[in-house]
């Protein structure tokens, strides 16, 4: 039996780096020389097996020192995830998190109050490294995904298709494989049975099953009959022979640019199933595959990991609401997924998205920036060691040699400017600034 | 979501504060007619040359792209996708059809539209009217119920068929990325533009530059804590550290390093179109609905006034507002995302021949598949064939493919389609780009082309 391969090069700060990138929302200052100490099964153990889930730091604020409304407040609730995200103790508990609202990717421009998307944030952190079939049932009958993908409106009179086929094709089992037209049909009349109230001031509430809704006729699902209900449309789908390779293969994705190979595929497959379709033994074989450690498998950052990212690094909390508009136009309003497919990972940067990830970094080095008269004549007029400044502002994050040729081309560009006295102090400061405003919208920090 | 346009404009309009008045010894912008600050705001371009472009080497190749290829006067196909899966029979609704109210006891339309003049069975939903009066001037083609063999009821399959214009799960390069593979050049990114807040999978993949824009108007780029030559310089350096990165073999290191790259030129090309708030500094020649937060209308305007300000684009693609994926509620959600929807186009279509462009821009109105024919309560379900309308002057104006009538529905419950996307594709190939088809869409040769093109 194919045994999954282990990262076995050296493990320094660099593949540290890329562990927190991709596991979690990157490194805290120093972080990633602490963590290359673990050594990698450590390094890995502590973000599955995480023995804290405490958030550490400031707490969130709106911009105008009040603490914020996530129940109520337009973007607040975006903010309140964002927090989480830079001061969880547990980054990979949060990054699953933000898979699976990925993977049953919910809006709540479906109807759902901010108070149920947040239900539905719990619920998923609850499930974020465990059972998959638990987790599925839960979302199956989780009020913010009835009424997005119309699980109310779904009655034994009016039967709605929609979440039936949205559990198999993205949920559980991939388009067009191993279900047919008939078993959506099917497996809608199934999924009948919820309900809900609605009233002015109140909006959606008291969503509940009642019998009375569900239809109890015999169904055929995957040429199995029986009287089935929601909890066996669920099971029968998590459990269909053709869901671990779908499973398996998403959640690889998430991590590695690339697809498993073959072998692996199928070890993770059988680990799966053998673990009773847990999580936990997945993540922990990804994020030790040599894959997750190749140089040349770059992944670009996601808009909030990215955010959550530039926050740890400068040691700064979320202190205005202007996160949620800033992630919104880089492409990634949390709680706002742009379908029920969620967010395209291969599509992040185009030109639009680029200049709002300009703003984030703009956001993070307006309140830092050296100012000429405080910090004159103490910042260097060399071009390489400007660059080795702004890096240091990032948490000495590395560049590629073409990245700092650039960059050092630009501040030498900018110096030879300085055609006076007060230039020749002042200009270094300008350019220390803006080298950080470049090395923060680099492609090498735009991916890790 | 207005808080966007609100906290962002609000935001935007501090793009100058790190500026400071005119600094001692710094060369004044002779003879531009502008203040120095919206000197240098609006024209870094310039202000490289005055700062030492010697030193940072050329003028962007991009922008030099752009600029060899603005002013021409070539043909535009614009996209307007409506997604999620527009119920046709709503838009076009078959009230003269026996089957209809029988289908659609809650959902029928009963009257108070127009009726549709090629089919007397069919009457325009009554938001449809500012189309139904285009048509009557002869600029809409409209398709009745189009689509393709053996229908996936999938969004995103059957979204995906559309996007690749091919009936291949695999296939990842757009149909008009290959068609800008034909017609573009190397050095244009605006040739393929999604006026959005990112690109257009129908774009993507192509071997040329494409870029999206958000608002053509608000393309501005500020350095906190740099002003002067640091600050004007820092902007073009961005797209050169994106041009350092954008061949590299890494996928998501060359797409970052594009979408750096890129972007500068783009920044460039809109400097005209907005101030140094991100307002808009063109009139439309039309009026475009007031509908905060949408910005389908904006955006709309904003192609126009690109269009004619000389911009050299040739595919745009847009999403219409709203969300079309109508399983519940149908009747409110589709009349709203309708009114707006038809009453932009209109608008979009004026403004064009106010412009005196209307002649080589043609308008595609599509959706991933229609709706099931019979309603779910007060809803419908995911369907196969569904509508689709070519808008403009050079539109044939004539139907593609009748009504297949809901007495024929295939073994799904849905409608037949009666023309085929990629046969549509391919006459907009050929009649409208002049190109060969075979070298965008495969197995061209066993389509059949409608004559859509004037």
């Amino acid at each position: 039996m194919a045994r999954i391969p282990t990262y076995r090069g050296p493990f320094g700060s660099g593949e540290a780096r890329r562990l927190l990138w991709r596991a979690g929302f990157g490194p805290r200052p120093g972080e990633a020389d602490r963590v290359a100490q673990l050594g990698l099964d450590r390094a890995v153990r502590a973000l599955t097996h995480p023995a804290s889930r405490r958030l550490t730091g400031p707490r969130p604020t709106d911009g105008k020192g009040r603490p914020l409304a996530p129940r109520d407040a337009w973007g607040h609730d975006h903010c309140w995830w964002l927090d989480r995200m830079v001061r969880s103790e547990a980054p990979l508990v949060e990054r699953m998190t933000l898979v699976w609202h990925d993977w049953f990717a919910t809006s709540k421009s479906g109807g759902a109050t901010q108070t149920q998307m947040l239900r539905q944030n719990a619920l998923l952190r609850r499930h974020a490294l465990g059972s998959f079939e638990k987790l599925a049932l839960d979302v199956t009958r989780d009020p913010a995904m009835l009424l997005w993908l119309n699980g109310t409106s779904n009655n034994r009179w009016d039967v709605n298709e929609n979440y039936a086929r949205e559990l198999q094709e993205l949920f559980t089992l991939g388009a067009g494989r191993g279900y047919s037209e008939r078993d959506v049909r099917q497996m809608a009349r199934a999924l009948t049975g919820f309900r809900n109230d609605w009233s002015e001031g109140i909006g959606p509430h008291r969503f509940r099953y009642d019998k009375a809704f569900h239809d109890r006729g015999v169904k055929r699902i995957y040429g199995k009959r029986g009287r089935h209900d929601w909890r066996d449309a669920v099971r029968l789908a998590v459990r269909h022979r053709r869901h671990p390779s779908f499973l398996v293969a998403k959640l690889w994705g998430y991590f590695i640019p690339t697809p498993p190979p073959r072998d692996t595929a199928r070890a993770l497959e059988r680990l799966y199933l053998r673990s009773g379709r847990r999580v936990r033994p997945l993540l922990d074989a990804i994020l030790r595959h040599p894959h997750l450690y190749d140089p040349a498998r770059r992944m670009a950052k996601p808009p909030v990991v990215q955010a959550a990212g530039m926050l740890r690094a400068v040691g700064r909390g979320i202190d205005t609401e202007g996160w949620a508009w800033m992630c919104s136009q880089a492409g990634q309003m949390l709680f706002e997924p742009p379908n029920v497919a969620g967010w395209d990972d291969r599509r992040w940067l185009d030109t639009a998205t680029f200049r709002a990830r300009w703003h984030m970094a703009t956001e993070i080095c307006n309140p830092a920036r050296l100012e000429p008269d405080a910090v004159s004549g103490k910042v260097p007029s060399d071009p390489a060691q400007l660059v080795a400044r702004a890096m240091a502002f990032w948490g000495n994050t590395p560049l590629s040699a073409p990245t700092r040729a650039a960059l050092e081309r630009y501040a030498r560009a900018a110096l030879a400017t300085a055609d006076e006295r007060w230039k020749r102090s002042t200009y270094p400061v300008l350019t220390e600034n803006a080298l950080r405003m470049l090395i923060g919208v680099s492609p090498d920090y735009l991916t890790s | 979501m207005s808080h966007d346009t609100t906290i962002c404009c609000a935001e935007h309009a501090r793009a100058g504060a790190g500026l400071p008045a005119i600094e001692r010894g710094m060369p004044t912008p002779a003879g531009t007619g502008l203040s120095r600050r919206s000197f240098m705001l609006k024209s870094a371009g310039l202000a490289m040359a005055v700062y030492g472009a010697g030193t940072l080497a050329r003028l962007p190749v991009f922008e030099e792209g752009i600029a060899r290829a603005a002013g021409r006067k070539d043909s535009v196909l614009v996209t307007v996708f409506l997604d999620g899966g527009a119920d046709s029979l709503s838009i076009l609704a078959p009230t003269g059809d026996a089957q209809y109210r029988k289908l659609r006891p809650n959902l029928a339309l009963r009257g108070g539209g127009k009726p549709f003049a090629e089919d007397r069975r069919l009457m325009w939903h009554p938001a449809a009217a500012p189309i139904a009066a285009l048509h009557a001037e002869g600029k809409v083609s409209v398709l009745p119920a189009v689509g393709y063999a053996h229908p996936d009821q999938s969004h995103f399959v059957s979204r995906h068929f559309w996007e690749v214009g091919a009936l291949d799960a695999q296939l990842r390069s757009g149909w008009l990325g290959r068609l800008l593979d034909r017609i573009g050049t190397p050095d244009n990114p605006l040739q393929g533009v999604s006026l959005g807040g990112s690109l257009g999978p129908s774009l993507a993949a192509a071997r040329m530059p494409v870029a999206a824009v958000d608002a053509p108007e608000d393309f501005g780029f500020w350095a906190p804590g740099a002003w002067g030559p640091p600050g004007d310089l820092a902007i073009p350096a961005f797209a050169e550290v994106g041009r350092a990165l954008a061949g590299s073999r890494d996928p998501a290191m060359a797409q970052a390093g594009q979408a750096a790259a890129f972007a500068g030129s783009v920044r460039a090309s809109l400097k005209p179109f907005g101030d140094e708030h991100g307002k808009p500094t063109y009139t439309p020649r039309a009026a475009y609905p007031n509908s905060q937060p949408d910005p389908f209308p904006r955006r709309l305007a904003g192609l126009a006034a690109m269009l004619a300000g000389g911009l050299p684009i040739r595919c745009a693609t847009l999403n219409a507002p709203g969300a079309w994926d109508t399983h519940a509620e149908q009747a409110s959600a589709l009349r709203d995302n309708l009114t707006l929807t038809a009453d932009s186009l209109y608008a979009f279509q004026r403004d064009l021949e106010a412009r005196g462009i209307a002649d080589r821009v043609l308008t595609l109105v599509w959706s991933e598949f229609g709706r099931r024919a019979a309603e779910n309560g007060s809803g419908t379900d995911h369907g196969a064939a569904g509508i689709g309308f070519l808008v403009g002057t050079r539109a044939a104006g004539r139907m593609v493919g009748e009504f297949p009538g809901l007495g024929k529905l295939d073994p799904q419950g849905n409608l037949r389609a009666t023309s085929d996307f990629r046969g549509l594709y391919a006459s907009l190939c050929a009649d409208w780009f002049g190109v060969d088809p075979a070298a965008v869409l495969p197995g061209a040769a066993r389509l059949w082309r409608p004559k859509v093109v004037r």
